[in-house]
């Protein structure tokens, strides 16, 4: 399915993610479900927590032990295919690659989009990282109700207000 | 000693890896272009590349080409002719090139062909309304100019130019309404796809353009749904408002200038179109021609710059110029590109070459 319509089904979804109890810490979840000549995410990650085994073209593995879900990864990565997650009492806290302009302000309540591009809930913009090393990809981070876990990706971008 | 320089043709990625090799050498080296500035279709790519670290994945395009340009920097055997059009290649290995209204030769002792690739069109009713794009276009209106090419786009082509561009239109704040395939499914990384879906984008299979609708430019698009056989199915008809159809269906190499000096070319689908026949030292049926890049099949920017160093490193070793550690950069250039190839999305690009006999 997600051959023809670029969204991942949840099954899919899910199998990228540790176990809850995991992200009580934040972990990086990465979502690039088929084999291209790629591997940023291993050379940009600090602490050695991603592997492209053997050949370029194989799929990222994360060891979850080592991710420190400081989110480097996240905009070193071309394919826009890493967040972190982390579980906080009834939130979830994350971190996503963001390339629009304006960016967001902190404080600012904004419509968290699903796969799809589908309003899910709402959530709360509470940090925006965008210094030289973040190079144009700003690492966003919200807050959203932690029942939306495994459904929010990003945020909403309006065409025409950019 | 032949004092004739070497001449490229073409200053995106493959040309100017060619250059480096070259420059390093020694050689002297004209280095020809017919855009005002140098990086091909480096100029307007600002999205990060994948691939690996050697060829600067996750850099932006244009970061990349900035790199690629510095390099060429402090050497005084370098001659660039920028706003330059090859227009004539003849068998002595003369080149007559056009500048503004003036026309002016080289003669090279080595040629090395860059020319990369041209955007392929699509027959639909009115697809010469204004408004109607080749994605390329597109993104050099957009990214080179800062000029919208219109509000509301549709995309036909899943490859990733078709959902490169498509991000990039968003990001310049222009709504993407749609973007069909014709194919079944999704051409291009499913990273890039996942991306624009999210924001929102619906993508669709089985999909194509039946006309274009407008008096004076795009005001509409109607589409259909198509059969195996890619042909229209009366009755699926759909109509879209839009005012720009932007076209991302194919690139072709741009052959032309070795036709003229007879260099063997042949039909491999899989690699573009029409492609020069060349060995694995990327040299064409004419000796001394070289060939890399899109030119020679449709592949990336990462292989585009492996192929020039290679190509730049067997026109010196023919030219009876000593190259240092030649071997063994060869044999890990080699290595690198089968690397980039060996993927699933690298398997069109290996059937081609295998049609063509170079298969490393
Ligand atoms: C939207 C898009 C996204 C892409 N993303 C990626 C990516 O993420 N990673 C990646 O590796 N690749 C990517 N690519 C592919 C990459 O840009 C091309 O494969 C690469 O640029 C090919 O390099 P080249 O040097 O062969 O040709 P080009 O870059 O096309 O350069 C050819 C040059 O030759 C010049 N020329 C042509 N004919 C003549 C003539 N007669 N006289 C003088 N000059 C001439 C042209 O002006 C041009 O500057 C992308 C391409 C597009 C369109
Ligand atoms: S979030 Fe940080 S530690 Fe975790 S994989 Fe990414 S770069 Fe490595
Ligand atoms: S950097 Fe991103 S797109 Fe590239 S292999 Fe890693 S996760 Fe996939």
């Amino acid at each position: 399915m997600i051959e023809k319509t670029g969204v991942a089904p949840s099954a899919l979804v899910k199998k990228e993610f540790p176990e809850k109890i995991v992200l009580k810490k934040p972990k990086a979840v990465i979502e690039c479900y088929k084999d291209i000549p790629c591997n940023p995410c291993e050379t940009s990650c600090p602490f050695d927590a991603i592997k492209v085994p053997d050949d370029i073209n194989h799929r990222p593995v994360i060891d979850f032990e080592k991710c420190t879900g400081c989110g480097i990864c996240v905009y070193n990565c071309p394919g826009l295919a890493i967040n972190v997650f982390q579980l906080k009492d009834d939130k979830v806290l994350m971190k996503i690659p963001y390339e629009f302009s304006p960016l967001p302000k902190i404080g600012k309540q904004v419509n968290v989009m699903n796969r799809a591009g589908e309003k899910v809930t709402e959530g709360v913009i509470t940090k925006v990282q965008n210094t030289k090393k973040h190079n144009k990809t700003a690492l966003i981070h919200i807050e959203i109700p932690s029942a939306f876990l495994y459904d929010a990706i990003t945020i909403e971008v309006k065409p025409h207000e950019a | 000693m032949n004092e004739a320089p070497f001449v490229i043709i073409g200053a995106g990625p493959a040309g100017l890896s060619a250059a480096e090799i070259l420059l390093k050498s020694g050689a002297h080296v004209v280095l020809i272009d017919r855009s005002d500035r140098l990086g091909g279709q480096l100029t307007k790519q600002t999205h990060m590349f994948f691939g690996s670290e050697k060829q600067h994945a996750s850099k932006r395009g244009i970061d990349i080409l900035k790199l690629m340009v510095d390099a060429l920097s402090g050497y005084d055997n370098l001659t660039v002719h920028k706003e330059t059009t090859v227009v004539g290649m003849y068998k002595d290995k003369t080149l007559a090139c056009l500048k503004g209204e003036t026309y002016f030769k080289v003669h090279a002792q080595a040629i090395i062909v860059a020319t990369g690739a041209s955007e392929k069109a699509l027959p639909f009713e009115n697809n010469d309304l204004p408004g109607v794009y080749a994605a390329g276009a597109v993104q050099t209106l957009m990214n080179v100019y800062g000029v919208k090419p219109g509000n509301k786009v549709l995309m036909v082509g899943s490859g990733n130019i078709g959902l490169i561009v498509s991000y990039q239109l968003m990001q310049a704040g222009i709504e993407v309404v749609k973007l069909v395939e014709a194919a079944d499914s999704i051409s291009g990384y499913l990273v890039h796809a996942s991306k624009i879906r999210r924001y929102g984008v619906p993508i669709e299979m089985n999909k194509s353009v039946k006309r274009a609708i407008g008096k004076t430019a795009v005001e509409a698009v109607e589409l259909w749904e198509l059969d195996e056989h890619w042909q229209g199915i009366p009755g699926t008809e759909e109509m879209i408002e839009c005012d720009t159809i932007c076209l991302a269906v194919g690139l072709a190499p741009l052959t032309e200038l070795m036709q003229q000096i007879g260099v063997e070319i042949t039909f491999i689908g899989e690699l573009g179109g029409n492609v020069p026949r060349i060995n694995p030292r990327f040299e064409t049926s004419v000796p001394g021609v070289y060939a890399c890049g899109d030119v020679a099949g449709i592949e990336e920017a990462s292989s585009a710059m492996i192929a020039g160093k290679i190509a730049a490193t067997h026109a010196l070793l023919n030219a009876g110029i000593e190259v240092d550690k030649a071997e063994s950069s060869l044999a890990s250039w080699r290595q690198e590109l089968q690397g980039l190839r060996n993927g699933p999305h690298g398997e069109k690009v290996r059937k081609g070459l295998e049609k063509l006999g170079v298969l490393s």
